[in-house]
């Protein structure tokens, strides 16, 4: 194949590993910036969405996308309420302590990991794209459905955004993120604005699993792999920094496509990792973070 | 999985320290328990224990649960039919997590604490390659049902046996021929980034030459890899036939990816049935494998000529006539490999009759029993079909069937000879100190 569509190739895979990467740091990133916990379960609320897309898309017989459309909504509102479950029996409990809540999530990323390899098994299932249309382009097909995730990840972006700056809830939560003592002080529920930060940031993951996974099936073990690439998304972009995760996510998302599409997957992988020790080395902030106070 | 450095892989040492800990309270058990020295005294009447080092978690998970199926099925028609010497089978499942480090402590934990006689029913080569030495050390029989070639190499040790499924050498030299004639020259490889890949990555190019055809590229992807259209750029334009086999919960993607880069237009396709193993071949985004021609092991669908053996077997372990759980359609089986599971424990049955196999004091007994085995005779012990065994390298040959994807089932179109497989053995395991 020549280089230019070799390089489109690349870029269109970057861009639709970039979408999916952005929702699901941004949500890892809400969580640490609005309540200072490191949610080691985050890829798992990934997995629970795209386990229920399954569930929800199979109970639903017709045309495959009204079986993906209700997955589209109610999987992240049931992950939503799971996190929501989790946050009062367990992150409250231990009134967010930095260091607990570390221990807490890897026993949660266990138990929700193992939960749904006992009821869900061990096997990839499918879940039916809303439609299947390829573009033909000269050189390769490529999945239409692939570019609408690139379209959805983008409104859902913009529509978590605007409810952040926009909002009376996006401001509650600004306020919480920049000093929670003040925010309390003011008569903002901080108790209510982390409970529903820590669900919305689930709500996040699982929706980026609806989107990825008629493309690629529901597993058991499918968390750990954006779990891993959001922390790396996450401490590049700076810590509940919205805009340094975007940023940080479709440049992690392009450079692991092109260079995995040109060299090797390994080798975008090292390379990522690398840009983390760096980020840590010489800004440890983050490439948008603020130091912290 | 991508965590290749383990920074979140906290698993490691938390569940190490928790085996840890109950290998030592079992222990210390054992040695207090009065009736400790009189069990050992009434052994022969105790049941024999196969310790079964399964793939219940991690990539394989879906050959674990099928694997266990299948031997279940079958030490069910052993111990109805007498059991082995007249005593009793038990199996003792230990989850080994499709890892190499954590296979090799659960053969030390069947060793030490629950003392089985043998250790049996491990799939993917690179746990098998990593529980090798172990098992060696412990002079523990280790029958595997990986069908990588790493037993046949001659590298791993004595006490590591494949009785019941034919090596990825062989299958590949026996089918070569085929795929020359049938499918085109120019081959281009997409194979798995670990050792039963690289055991496709080194034979088929040879078995190829020797049939004129050759291979022009070769794609090495990682196991864990979810998705895989950036990999595809590399196929060559003039490839004639893409030869793939991929295993690991991603196996449908690959697949359907690979539908949605060619389209209609895509050079012949040749694959290893692992890359849709415990897939529905009708999974929406599949319909262009219509035509193209798979491995297969055993035939995942009931085929026109099936004999009565198939036929017991196929309703012993369970599955339908479209290779899926009878009652459930959607779970699909691993058919194509877990044969292998029922046929090996024949074996075990057989080589420890040979060998009058009273206990752990007689494993060096059962593992000559085993390489004085010669040949299995199709029947309801072996339903795949017959097999030659070759004990100086401790691998069985037998068929292998070619099946064509069409109307949505597999068809066998061609099945190959024992004589086809067979090579120069590359070593003698019986030179080896017991």
């Amino acid at each position: 194949m020549h280089f230019g569509p070799h390089l489109l190739l690349a870029a269109l895979e970057g861009l639709v590993t970039s979408a999916v990467l952005a929702l699901t740091a941004l949500g890892l990133s809400l969580v640490f910036g609005v309540m200072r916990v490191v949610n080691v379960a985050h890829g798992e609320f990934f997995m629970l969405g795209a386990v229920l897309a399954w569930a929800i898309s199979t109970a639903i017989s017709g045309h495959p996308a009204l079986g993906f459309l209700a997955a589209l909504v109610l999987a992240p509102l049931i992950v939503g309420a799971i996190a929501l479950v989790a946050e009062r029996l367990v992150l409250r409990r231990l009134n967010y302590n930095p260091e607990a809540t570390i221990v807490a999530t890897i026993g949660m990323l266990y138990i929700i990991q193992q939960l749904a390899l006992t009821f869900y098994g061990p096997e990839a299932r499918p879940v039916e794209p809303p439609f299947s249309y390829r573009i033909l382009l000269p050189w390769f097909g490529y999945s239409g459905y692939k570019l609408s995730i690139i379209a959805a990840s983008a409104l859902l972006l913009v529509a978590t955004w605007l409810v952040l700056t926009h909002t009376k809830i996006g401001l509650v939560m600004r306020a919480t993120q920049y000093d929670s003592e003040t925010a309390q002080a003011f008569g903002i529920p901080v108790d209510r604005v982390y409970a529903g930060v820590f669900a919305l940031g689930a709500m996040l993951a699982a929706v980026a699993a609806v989107l990825i996974v008629p493309i690629s099936q529901a597993h058991y073990l499918m968390g750990q792999d954006p779990l891993l690439l959001s922390f790396i998304v996450v401490i590049i972009g700076g810590l509940g920094s919205l805009r340094g995760t975007l940023v940080a996510a479709v440049l992690i998302g392009l450079s692991d496509g092109i260079i995995s599409v040109f060299f090797s997957p390994t080798l975008a992988k090292i390379i990522a990792t690398l840009l983390v020790a760096m980020v840590l080395v010489f800004r440890p902030q983050g490439l948008f973070g603020t130091a912290s106070r | 999985m991508a965590d290749k450095n383990g920074f979140f892989d906290l698993s490691k040492t938390n569940l190490t320290r928790r085996t840890a800990l109950k290998g030592l309270a079992a222990g210390a058990g054992l040695a207090v328990a009065p009736g400790f020295v009189r069990y050992s005294q009434a052994q022969s009447s105790a049941p024999i224990k196969i310790g079964f080092q399964s793939h219940r978690t991690g990539i394989g998970a879906a050959y674990g649960r099928w694997y266990e199926k299948t031997t279940a099925a079958a030490i069910k028609a052993i111990n109805d039919a007498g059991g082995i010497n007249g005593r009793p089978v038990e199996v003792i499942i230990e989850d080994d997590g499709t890892d190499p480090g954590r296979g090799a402590e659960v053969v030390g934990k069947f060793a030490t604490q629950h003392k089985t006689d043998i250790v049996f029913g491990t799939l993917f080569s690179h746990v098998v390659i990593g529980s090798a030495p172990a098992a060696g050390e412990a002079k523990m029989p280790y029958f595997v049902v990986s069908e990588g070639h790493h037993v046949a190499s001659t590298k791993l040790n004595r006490y590591v046996f494949q009785p019941g499924i034919t090596d990825v050498k062989s299958q590949i030299q026996s089918m070569a021929p085929w795929i020359a004639a049938n499918a085109g020259k120019k081959v281009t490889q997409i194979f798995p980034d670990f050792a039963f890949g690289y055991d496709h990555r080194d034979y088929l190019p040879p078995a190829l030459k020797a049939q004129g055809a050759e291979v022009i590229a070769q794609i090495a992807i990682p196991p864990t890899e979810s998705s895989f259209t950036k990999y595809f750029p590399q196929i060559p334009a003039e490839t004639e036939v893409i030869y793939h086999v991929m295993v690991g919960p991603a196996v449908l993607t690959f697949v359907k990816e690979l539908g949605e880069f060619y389209g209609s237009n895509r050079p012949q396709l040749f694959g290893f049935i692992d890359s849709l193993e415990a897939t529905d071949i009708n999974s929406p985004g599949l319909e262009f494998l219509d035509g193209s021609h798979f491995w297969e092991g055993s035939p995942r669908y009931a085929q026109p000529d099936d004999s009565a053996a198939q036929k017991a077997y196929r309703a012993a372990v369970g599955i339908d006539d479209n290779g899926a759980a009878v009652g459930d359609p959607k779970d699909v089986s691993t058919a194509a490999h877990m044969f292998g599971c029922w046929e090996t424990l024949y074996v075990v049955k057989k080589a420890m009759e040979d060998a009058g196999y009273k206990g752990p004091e007689d494993r060096a007994k059962l593992v000559e029993a085993t390489e004085a085995l010669t040949e299995f005779a199709e029947g309801p012990e072996h339903p795949q079909g017959p097999k030659t065994f070759n004990g100086k390298i401790h691998q069985c040959f037998g068929i292998q069937n070619i099946s064509k994807v069409e109307g949505g089932r597999l068809n066998v179109v061609h099945k190959t000879k024992i004589e086809d497989g067979l090579y120069e053995p590359e070593g003698d395991y019986t030179t080896q100190p017991l």
